[in-house]
């Protein structure tokens, strides 16, 4: 296995996913569009007056809401990420890939790289958008860079947990309820909607062991707060999102060693 | 026939749990042959076939492609075969062309040597019309086309096919067949999968029928037709007395030139070496019972019979036009 024969593998299978996603120009512009921006439409303003701006530590609802809009959409693009794999898997076209001489990893590297690029440039949009309601992030473009870095490296692992469910279950029906199953309780137990102070002691608790919390709390600065604030959390999450990546790629290699061999 | 090996098996076996799927399959396939393996659904015959093409490994025993093994060499393994799954193995939204490419670069072919053999396979399986189309605008057949297509796509050695007519039309089949009959012509080994038994008559050079995760038997369609004991004539007698029937089959059995004598409802089955020889002595018999012979109806053995007899059941094909031939 050469360093050229990977790399024209993984362009190979990754242009697979774009083509699919450009043959079906509905789906793509509600991919980019997608329901994450209205969360921080609607849920942005609706909330605008209700909350308290000095629990929240932020201007305004809006600004504080961003940040967890935008891990929001890691969360679900990378725990949705390994159902095209799974559709793959059930109509034999995973075998088909398997029976060629591709290294193993290479079709989950491409899948990563496609959600990774589908999901940054949602970020972007969504940061437009924020724009538009008057939210600029204070660290300017910088900062924006290391918002989509962060994005990415909590997207390894949930791409991982993502691959593995998919390499586990039986059908997609299955996949898809453990998907509605995880992703609302890991949004709620998280500082996505409200800061962590005003929670209730129970939910403090279970939000402070869920990495997104981890991720948000160092994405929020970069938007709201500054660079003073921000790379210490930033430097945290960091390390919390190197463990987290490392247990979800050990258990997704398990998953897939024992779906595939 | 040619002697060189391709394939060699030895006691493959596989459990899921406490699930046999296959058990102690040993094989052999000689280089440019079509080789098969007919047996019901669920049979174990995808199974050996995974195994064979190195994406499933065995619980137990061993197989060489070429010499090479396929869980050790896996990856040299799967440079030198082709393989086309059973079905719907397509990826709708690419074009058949898009299909080729991609499974190019899985191959790593450079892309202007890839460029001129899609070009080439194309045409070979008529679908240079519809390559730039997305194949959800396929029909089943040109699926299938494409299908081959790619699993003939690296130039491989050895062609492994997993029900390749499984669901078609007639014409279709019969295009599959000849495409089938040219690769092997152009010194392609090919094993392949089937559940119907005509297929497999009308296409293997040899086969092993599988059932139940075993192998039943080995060996060409005739010799296993050959083997269950020559011809069969039926008799349909027209009964007088009670005992006519077995009282015939009494006289019969002593004769040398007769192999096994089963009553039927109306008659007598009677399976003989050679037919010649045996009708004139039945004719004799016959006569001196005193029974009349109304009809004689004389086959020579079909796959189905062998089936039946190393089965102890007839095989479930999956489409009318099974049924009624």
């Amino acid at each position: 296995m050469t360093y050229q024969h990977l790399t024209q593998e993984v362009m190979a299978l990754t242009m697979r996913w774009v083509r699919r996603l450009s043959r079906e120009k509905f789906s793509m512009l509600f991919t980019l569009i997608q329901p994450m921006l209205f969360w921080l439409i609607f849920f942005g303003n609706l909330f605008q007056r209700a909350t308290d701006a000095q629990a929240l530590q932020a201007p305004n609802y809006m600004s504080f809401l961003a940040a967890g809009v935008v891990v929001m959409t890691v969360l679900n693009n990378g725990l949705a990420g390994g159902v095209d794999l799974l559709f793959d898997k059930e109509n034999g076209f995973l075998e088909r890939l398997m029976s060629t001489p591709i290294h193993r990893t290479s079709v989950i590297l491409s899948r990563y790289l496609f959600v990774t690029c589908i999901t940054s440039l949602q970020i972007l949009v969504i940061l437009a958008v924020a724009f538009l309601f008057g939210v600029t992030p204070i660290t300017g473009l910088l900062g924006i860079a290391v918002i989509l870095l962060i994005g990415m490296l909590f997207g390894i692992g949930l791409t991982a947990i993502s691959m593995a469910m998919a390499f586990s279950v039986k059908s997609h029906g299955d996949f898809f309820s453990v998907l509605g199953f995880l992703s609302l309780p890991m949004i709620f137990l998280s500082s996505a909607l409200v800061p962590l102070s005003v929670m209730p002691g129970w939910m403090h608790m279970i939000a402070f062991l869920n990495p997104m919390t981890w991720v948000i709390e160092a994405v929020r600065p970069l938007i709201i707060t500054g660079w003073a604030a921000a790379l210490p959390q930033v430097a945290t999450a960091t390390i919390i999102l190197l463990i987290f990546d490392a247990l979800c790629l050990y258990g997704g290699s398990k998953a897939f060693q024992r779906a595939i061999g | 026939m040619n002697s060189v090996i391709a394939i060699e098996a030895t006691s493959l076996g596989k459990t899921y749990g406490h699930v046999t799927a296959i058990q102690d399959i040993s094989l052999t396939v000689h280089k440019g042959e079509i080789f098969g393996m007919l047996g019901p659904n669920g049979a174990g015959k995808s199974t050996t076939l995974r195994i064979l093409i190195t994406i499933l490994p065995p619980t137990s025993g061993t197989a060489t492609i070429l010499g090479h093994d396929t869980v050790k060499e896996a990856e040299h393994v799967r440079s030198l075969i082709g393989y086309v799954p059973q079905e719907r193995a397509i990826d709708r939204f690419l074009t058949g062309r898009e299909h080729l490419l991609l499974l190019g670069d899985l191959y790593h072919l450079p892309k202007a040597e890839a460029k001129q053999r899609i070009n080439q396979l194309l045409q070979l399986v008529d679908l240079e019309e519809h390559a730039d189309r997305p194949a959800k605008t396929y029909s089943g057949g040109m699926k299938r086309k494409l299908d081959i297509a790619c699993g003939l796509l690296p130039n491989p050695e050895i062609l492994f096919l997993d029900e390749p007519t499984l669901g078609l039309d007639v014409q279709s089949r019969l295009r599959i067949w000849a495409y089938v009959r040219q690769l092997k012509e152009q010194g392609i080994t090919i094993v392949m999968t089937t559940n119907y038994l005509e297929e497999a008559e009308q296409l293997c050079d040899r086969l092993v029928i599988i059932d139940e995760g075993q192998i039943r038997a080995l060996g060409s369609p005739n010799e296993l037709k050959t083997a269950l004991g020559g011809d069969s004539l039926s008799l349909t007698l027209k009964q007088v007395g009670e005992h006519d029937f077995q009282h015939m089959s009494n006289e019969l059995e002593s004769f040398a030139c007769i192999r096994h004598i089963q009553t039927t409802a109306n008659g007598l089955d009677i399976r003989v070496d050679s037919p010649e020889k045996a009708l004139p002595t039945i004719l004799d018999v016959a006569n001196k019972v005193n029974c009349r012979i109304e009809g004689i109806e004389y086959h020579r053995p079909r796959l189905d019979d062998v089936f039946i007899a190393h089965t102890g059941h007839a095989i479930k094909g999956g489409v009318p036009d099974e049924v009624t031939e």
